[in-house]
């Protein structure tokens, strides 16, 4: 046998093992990630949805907040414009007593407050700044001021040079009018705005629609760049809650969410990463992949640990099983050794018998009166070469039957059908001789040698043979034995003239057990173990037979080499008498 | 058993020429009228030209089985002893032997003593 094929063989669970892995990583991980992913994508437009909603209620509850903050400041200071007369009003001190009630109830919402007149003097101021008498009339937001009932105005620097924003409102006393002015912290309204956070990247803040900051971003925002651009400049409309996709500064996706402040004047603005507001679908996604990898590693563990499992036991098995077939082996082969022992212990109580009866004549000569008598000497002489050559058949009956039962050498190698098939018949001459079967043998001459264990093939031989013989149950019968070169087969066929096989048993001849000979003379093992024999050496065996008229076994094996066969010894061709 | 006035005639078949040959030589000197038979059908053709007292048969030969021999010289000489030779594992046929008329069945490879002394004890339950 070659190494390669050595190799093969003691390999084959190796693959079995990763076909079964790969295909249960298929079978099981396809549909998880498949299912998985449509799971997710679905997770992540529901949770989009549910995040949009989140944030459309947020920001409507925070400019709903913003604008009543607002409106509530604007309302403050339309009572104390409405409750006071104009008198009291223009007397600092009592300013300054509101404005303190005020600070009080607002936690400083109120910087100042003050009391302008139509010449856009202000006549008296409450404060911390000394803004007695300071001049509004060319500031921005006097005209409007005087023009509306009520008034709020965007968020300027102004004479104090820091931003704020104030709000106002008309009081007429007779023709005069004046304005009640409040200024508004903008430290605690931007607090208002920026304390908006959600996340680690959400924040908020308020732009004016000529696109200046109401309050400050807490993150650097460039009011340039889409979305702010578009809503700025009109192409987009944010007249009610808008949420918009876009890329902060760093290019990061972001989510920007917008709501009308001021009647639309202002805008409330929310800005967060969009990982960071998908942040869930995030955790859910990594979620998803270590279920799944668990999931898959556990499978895949499983998998290989089953079909490890399963491939060493049915390497186990196939172990088992060649040892098994062995013994099968053996055993028939034993059976068969069995059943020529009984013909070789007649065969050598012949020789046996006759050297004893020698033995018995010489020593009666010796016994005789006369024992050196020349009669006699040539007697004696003549038994003992008697004595020697049935000592002689003795030998060769033995050397017959050892060369048989020597130890199954199961190793293929090349195999001289024409020479075994001669040793075969050697070994069943006696048998064949008081059977009354004549054996008769066609050799083809140039047979190709064929690869297989020399005892097993020797076994089917004896095994067919035997049985042809046994088949034969009127003397006189005939088994031939042919061997031929068929094509790419060598052809080894067994006849006998015997009396057939019923055709109801054809069908089983080749079952393990299955005999027709009486208890106790046949295993039933031979044909099945010649079956198996045949088998691996990658030949067939077929049988035809017909009732009366005989058997024929076919055995064809696969041709090995070109090279011919040796050239038939014909000593060993023996034949029937 | 020596009876010098009419001695014992044999009748010895067996197809080992060789074995036929020694023991009559040994048989012969202790006194008996031997005669060989190297094959059933021989066999039966020295029964029927001469008489025997008793004859020795072979149980396995080539041409006949010793058991269809057996059952033929009875056919021809009822009175006729027959004592079966037979191999190891063979001591089946030769008890159905004994069914079919043999006085006995004796084991190759038997001694000279061992057979003459059933060849005495079968004619001696003959003469009875």
């Amino acid at each position: 046998m070659t190494s390669p094929d050595t190799a093969e063989r003691s390999n084959p669970p190796r693959p079995r093992v990763r076909t079964v892995v790969i295909g249960l990583a298929l079978i099981v991980l396809a549909p998880l990630v498949i299912t998985g992913a449509i799971n997710l994508q679905q997770f992540q437009v529901v949770y989009r949805n549910k995040v949009e909603s989140e944030l459309t209620v947020m920001i409507e509850r925070q400019s709903f907040i913003v604008d009543s903050f607002i409106a509530d400041r604007l309302s403050d200071v339309r009572i104390i414009a409405r409750e006071h007369p104009i008198e009291r009003l223009r007397d600092p001190d009592f300013l300054r007593q509101v404005l303190n009630l005020m600070r009080e109830e607002y936690h400083g919402a109120f910087v100042d407050l003050g009391v302008v007149n139509e010449d856009g003097i202000q006549i008296a101021y409450a404060g911390p700044f000394n803004l007695e008498k300071a001049d509004y009339s060319s500031a921005p937001w006097f005209e409007l001021a005087f023009s509306k009932e009520s008034y709020v105005s965007n968020v300027f620097a102004g004479l104090r040079g820091t931003p704020h924003f104030i709000v106002t409102t008309q009081r007429r006393v007779g023709d005069e009018t004046y304005i009640v002015k409040a200024t508004i912290d903008f430290e605690y309204f931007n607090a208002l705005v920026e304390g908006i956070r959600i996340g680690d990247t959400g924040f908020a803040f308020i732009i004016s629609r000529d696109g200046k900051f109401q309050t400050n971003p807490r993150f650097e925002v460039s009011l340039n760049r889409s979305p702010y651009a578009e809503i700025l400049d009109g192409t987009m409309h944010a007249d009610r809650i808008f949420i918009a996709d876009g890329k902060d500064l760093l290019s990061r996706p972001s989510i920007f969410t917008f709501a009308p402040l001021k009647q639309g004047r202002w805008l409330l603005c929310y800005q967060q990463e969009t990982a960071d507001a998908l942040d869930e679908v995030r955790k859910m996604v990594r979620l998803a992949i270590v279920a799944l990898l668990v999931v898959a590693t556990g499978a895949l563990a499983v998998g290989y640990f089953v079909s490890g499992n399963l491939a060493s036991r049915l390497a186990e098995a196939d172990r088992e099983r060649t040892v098994m077939t062995h013994q099968v082996i053996e055993t028939g082969r034993l059976a068969s050794i069995g059943e020529l022992a009984a013909g070789i212990a007649h065969e050598i109580n012949n020789p046996v018998a006759i050297m004893v009866q020698e033995a018995g004549w010489i020593d009666d000569l010796l016994h005789d009166d006369n024992p050196t008598s020349a009669e006699n000497l040539v007697e004696i002489e003549r038994a003992v070469g008697q004595i020697r050559t049935q000592g002689d058949r003795c030998k060769e009956i033995t050397y017959k039957l050892l060369s048989f039962a020597r130890k199954t050498d199961p190793s293929v190698r090349a195999v001289a059908l024409n020479d075994m098939v001669g040793e075969v018949i050697g070994l069943t001459s006696q048998k064949t001789r008081y059977a009354n079967v004549q054996i008769v043998t066609e050799l083809s001459p140039d047979l190709p040698e064929i690869q297989a264990s020399p005892t097993e093939i020797q076994q089917v031989l004896l095994n067919l043979v035997n049985n042809a013989i046994d088949a034969i149950d009127k003397p006189g019968g005939t088994v031939t034995v042919v061997t031929r070169a068929e094509g790419h087969a060598v052809v080894l066929e067994v006849r006998d003239t015997g009396a057939g096989i019923p055709e109801a048993n054809l069908a089983r001849i080749f079952d393990p057990f299955f005999t027709t000979k009486p208890v106790g003379q046949g295993t039933g093992l031979g044909l099945s173990i010649c079956y198996g024999i045949v088998e691996k050496a990658g030949g067939t065996i077929t049988v035809e037979s017909e009732v009366e008229q005989g058997t024929t076994f076919t055995v064809s094996f696969p041709r090995e080499s070109p090279k011919p066969a040796q050239p038939i010894d014909p000593t060993s061709e023996r034949e029937g008498p | 058993m020596t009876e010098q006035s009419s001695p014992v005639r044999l009748l010895l078949v067996d197809d080992e020429v060789g074995y036929l040959e020694v023991l009559s030589k040994r048989l012969t000197r202790r006194g008996y009228r031997v005669t060989t038979a190297s094959s059933g059908t021989e066999a039966i053709r020295a029964l029927r030209q001469w008489e025997f007292d008793l004859a020795v048969v072979d149980l396995k030969m080539e041409d006949m089985d010793g058991i269809e021999v057996l059952k033929v010289f009875k056919k021809m000489d009822p009175s006729l002893r027959v004592i079966m030779l037979t191999g190891h594992g063979s001591e089946r046929a030769a008890r159905d032997g004994i069914t079919q008329g043999a006085f006995d069945y004796l084991i190759k490879p038997v001694g000279l003593e061992r057979l003459i002394e059933t060849i005495t004890a079968a004619l001696a339950s003959g003469a009875s």
